[in-house]
């Protein structure tokens, strides 16, 4: 019964657009809904054979069925068998492996394809509960809404001012956290023009169900129209204005002509919450402590200096 | 403290669980006057150190903790059955998502596990006792006090709700300033010490009190599943008594360990909660896995197949457990290194996991099935299981993972690991272990009919969660809207959360229809079982076994009844018993007391409860307690009336 059900699952996943992570719009979550769907085909094999031997045991050997009589035999087991069974599902776990660090690697960069095009960076912060998109090449900032041009790299940079938080767009590629003592760094690209949903999907508090945006992906020569209205109708954002939006739980759509990374720098570099880069030496002693507990995460670090190198390009 | 922020208030529902706890409260205080049980109580209980009666009250409190933790569920799933639904409010459903995690862990699938091992594991192995039964009994009572202080969070002061995980910053005070996440902190510090120290008396237990000629290679499955889930405890709980104990400074004395300011750091504490959260998980399922090789072997009538690969199986299982924690947040920014290393070592989980599989599968080949309630719950745990498995495999892969993150998703592959995993078990378990301890099976057709209402309505629940997932519904929102599209499929996932309560409560009259009317057993081996537990009578005499058995095989009371020897050779001898004692339980309410104080910052109450904890243990120093000693001519009386002869 469970496998009718779960082949129906199948026909259903492989047809159905309605999924919004298998009906990606860019090469990010191309690549992901590729993997996801080659995974559940792997996955539904393997159901299969468990099935099929699960069903086949259970009719064939009841107690029912057997004579009065019938002793079942003592079995220590089988070295072909369990070697089978070992054997099988280690080729299966390295063709995936292949797979995820293929596909990780491949996610974790400019798309393929896109390599000379020069990405587009915007600093995507997260307050209670809100989300702040600053285009610091455009010098334009906007709350609760991303416009971006298609066909361009986009290289979103990550922080909070506030609990970690998640910035994903389902349609564009999968998610990563927005923390408040580093930058990460998101890769997401737009092949087709349209209006995509985005959220927090990282728990936050009291607001966070609410803490949705709208990505609208637009044809660039739209996007640069959009940024030039931007410029000549919205007002500069001032740091006290700033601040006000901090502290307000929920705002609508805004659009500023500046952003606050001149007087709010994004914690990276020399602002990264814990190299202490602002703190004074006292505070920075008191906190040798956190330093070597850093020490016990040299992968995150690197990762983390990869994503400044990466930016200055 | 003003009076109206102590109690909850501005809640019906809260304000009715105020009235039901006082009532059920009075209630208790009344019947055991009236009928005069409070001597019963303390003596046959509360001062107990008899595992069988220990293990019975953790699985009373995992019961009860069942119950809460599905009742959370069940509002969690009518809030969500509509879009903008006005059942709960945001802080409500957040303080309800947090608890139900927390108590379905930790308070529910831990000490119904410990529970099963506590009443099994000293008779599998043909022992007496465990090997400190006084530590068990102080095991068992801070666990209790860890999870009454928890259940209390509710009406007074306010439950945590930054989710079972308690992410910081979001579990600081600067965002979450009540007493909530004060409870967890200790709450769980608490039971967590009771827990390392039934890792430490179990490991003990199982190394040094086996029945002559049982070798390590000869123990039940389930007594190895055990060994290495203690070996597992004692090596993930210190780290999570450890940052609970930051999380606690941080938020009681103004550290920053974890904080937004001043060089805190948030990722510290989800790799430490994850260093000892995942090994938890295997925890709870690793016993889950010994239930099901006991049953399936009994009930297929044939000796467990591949029985080394087993035990190699979970050994491997147990190594990686600790190698995996950072899949749990692929998201938090590491490199393609990083990621890719622990996609392959979770991945790698699937291996030793799948031949498990086949091997249950290969016991019941040949076998002569029988399809008892236990054996239906094993069985069925074989095909959903490796759905949560197989999706479990499929968000190792970290690439895809950054789709399911967060998601409901997530929260389908869990709950279809760990129901069908650790609940069947444990209900599996209860069933089959239920006439050993009582003298009477619980009955059959209720069983089946609740098995199967249990079973349907888990997969109507939990199915549609992985397409709400891949449709971008995250975990943890209290609300969506109609455009979402997720109306249809929350409203069957919810539909089937009643289905789910419906089958418990079915369960709940199964136990009770069966202890007024179930006939009496009288063999002590109702199930035609293999191992030495069934060799003794049921209801089982306070020492266990009059004589103590000499194994030479595996499964050595199935070779015992196929040759017709006898396990037990030799004369009636004097047995040394431990000595009740009611110290565990008073340490157990200072602690309670204390853990209460300390989450109100009550400064000079908590230090008089923490010298009283002191004098406890003082106490027990200076204690000389030698036991006591049963005569042969008691035992001799006691095995002649439990075989039904005449005194």
């Amino acid at each position: 019964m469970l496998l009718a059900v779960f082949s129906a699952l199948l026909v259903l996943l492989s047809g159905c657009s309605s999924l919004t992570v298998l009906d990606p719009k860019g090469p990010v979550a191309k690549t992901q809904s590729g993997v996801i769907l080659f995974s559940i085909l792997v996955m539904a094999i393997i159901l299969l054979v468990v099935y099929i031997l699960f069903v086949f045991m259970l009719s064939k050997y009841r107690a029912s069925k057997a004579a009065p009589d019938y002793e079942p035999p003592h079995e220590e087991g089988n070295k072909w068998l369990e070697f089978t069974w070992i054997a099988i599902p280690v080729i299966i776990v390295a063709i995936l492996s292949v797979v995820t660090v293929r596909s990780t690697s491949a996610i974790e960069k400019v798309a393929e394809g896109y390599e000379n095009e020069k990405p587009l960076v915007i600093y995507a912060a997260s307050s209670n509960w809100k989300w702040h998109f600053s285009y610091p090449e455009e010098g334009i900032e906007t709350v609760n809404y991303v416009n971006i041009p298609t066909h361009r790299p986009i290289e979103f940079k990550l922080y909070a001012y506030g609990p970690i938080s998640s910035l994903w767009i389902p349609q564009l590629g999968g998610q990563k956290y927005a923390m408040s003592d580093m930058v990460n760094t998101l890769h997401l690209l737009a092949e087709e023009p349209g209006s995509y949903m985005g959220k927090n999907a990282n728990f936050s508090g009291e607001g966070f169900a609410h803490m949705e945006f709208e990505a609208l992906a637009m044809s660039p020569a739209e996007y640069e129209k959009w940024v030039d209205e931007v410029k000549s109708t919205a007002s500069e954002l001032t740091e006290d204005e700033f601040n006000t939006l901090l502290e307000t739980k929920h705002v609508g759509r805004k659009t500023y002509t500046s952003t606050h990374l001149s007087f709010s720098p994004a914690p990276e570099g020399d602002n990264a919450g814990h190299n202490h880069g602002g703190d004074s030496t006292d505070t920075e002693m008191d906190h040798s402590e956190m330093d070597h507990s850093e020490m016990d995460h040299p992968e995150m670090e690197h990762s983390e200096n990869s994503d400044h190198s990466s930016h200055g390009n | 403290m003003k009076w109206d922020e102590f109690f909850v208030t501005g809640e019906p529902m809260i304000y009715g669980a105020m009235v039901s706890i006082v009532l059920v409260s009075i209630a208790i205080v009344v019947g055991l006057t009236y009928f005069k049980k409070w001597g019963y109580l303390w003596r046959e209980w509360l001062t107990t150190v008899d595992h069988k009666r220990i293990g019975i009250m953790y699985i009373i409190a995992a019961l009860i903790m069942l119950f809460r933790g599905g009742v959370d569920g069940l509002l969690m799933r009518g809030q969500l059955a509509m879009p903008e639904n006005g059942l709960l409010d945001g802080q409500h459903y957040n303080e309800i998502f947090t608890t139900h995690g927390v108590i379905m862990i930790l308070f529910m699938a831990m000490p119904f596990v410990i529970g099963l091992m506590n009443v099994v594991i000293p008779l599998q192995i043909g022992a007496r006792d465990v090997a400190f039964p006084r530590l068990n009994a102080v095991s068992f009572w801070l666990f209790f006090a860890g999870a009454m202080l928890f259940n209390i969070s509710f009406v007074i002061g306010g439950s945590p709700d930054a989710g079972w995980t308690a992410y910081f910053p979001l579990a600081s005070i600067e965002f979450s300033p009540t007493v909530g996440n004060n409870y967890y902190a200790i709450a769980l510090q608490i039971s967590g010490i009771g827990t390392l120290m039934t890792g430490i008396n179990f490991i003990a237990t199982i190394l040094k009190m086996r029945a002559p000629g049982m070798t390590l290679m000869k123990m039940p499955m389930f007594t190895w599943s055990v060994l290495i889930t203690n070996v597992i405890i004692v090596f993930a709980f210190p780290v999570l008594t450890i940052a609970l104990a930051l999380m606690t400074f941080d938020r009681l004395f103004g550290s920053q360990f974890f904080t937004m300011a001043n060089g805190g750091m948030d990722m510290l504490w989800a790799n430490l909660f994850w260093v000892w959260g995942h090994p938890e998980v295997y925890i709870v399922i690793l016993p889950a896995f010994g239930i099901y090789s006991e049953i399936i072997s009994t009930f297929s009538r044939k000796n467990l197949y591949g029985y080394k690969s087993m035990v190699y199986s979970m050994v491997v299982i147990s190594l990686l457990s600790f190698i995996v924690w950072a899949h749990h947040f692929y998201t938090m920014g590491h490199g393609v290194m990083v990621n890719g290393v622990f996609s392959i070592t979770t991945m790698a989980i699937a291996v030793p996991t799948g031949v498990k599989i086949f091997n249950w599968l290969f016991t019941l080949r040949k076998g002569k099935i029988e399809f008892t309630t236990p054996m239906l719950y094993s069985l069925a745990f074989i095909p959903i299981f490796t759905i949560g498995g197989v999706t479990g495999v499929m968000l190792a892969m970290a690439s895809a993972d950054y789709q399911y993150h967060n998601t409901m998703f997530l929260v389908a592959h869990f709950h279809y690991v760990l129901i069908p995993g650790t609940v069947f078990a444990v209900i599996a378990g209860f069933y089959y272990w239920f006439p050993k301890l009582f003298g009477f099976r619980l009955n059959e057709r209720q069983g089946k009919a609740a098995f199967w209402t249990i079973a349907i309505s888990f997969n109507v629940t939990f199915m549609p969660l992985f397409f709400l997932g891949l449709k971008g519904m995250t975990r943890r929102m209290y609300t969506y809207s109609e455009s979402t599209g997720f109306g249809p499929l929350n409203l069957i996932a919810s539909i089937g959360a009643v289905g789910l309560a419906i089958g418990f409560i079915m369960l709940v009259y199964n136990i009770y229809w069966s202890f007024r009317y179930a006939p009496r057993d009288t063999t002590g081996d109702p199930w035609n079982a293999r191992t030495l537990e069934w060799s003794t009578h049921s209801p089982i005499p306070e020492y266990n076994f009059a004589i103590v058995p000499e194994v030479h095989e595996l499964d050595p009371f199935w070779e015992a009844k196929k040759t017709g020897k006898s396990l037990f050779k030799g004369q009636y001898e004097e047995i040394h018993m431990p000595n009740n004692s009611g110290q565990p339980f008073i340490l157990g309410m200072i602690f309670l007391f204390f853990g209460f104080f300390m989450v109100f910052s009550w400064w000079i109450p908590t230090i008089i409860a923490g010298v009283g904890i002191v004098i406890m243990l003082a106490v027990r120093s200076f204690e000389r307690d030698h036991g006591h000693h049963i005569s042969v001519k008691e035992i001799t009386k006691t095995e002649a009336k439990l075989r039904g002869e005449g005194v």
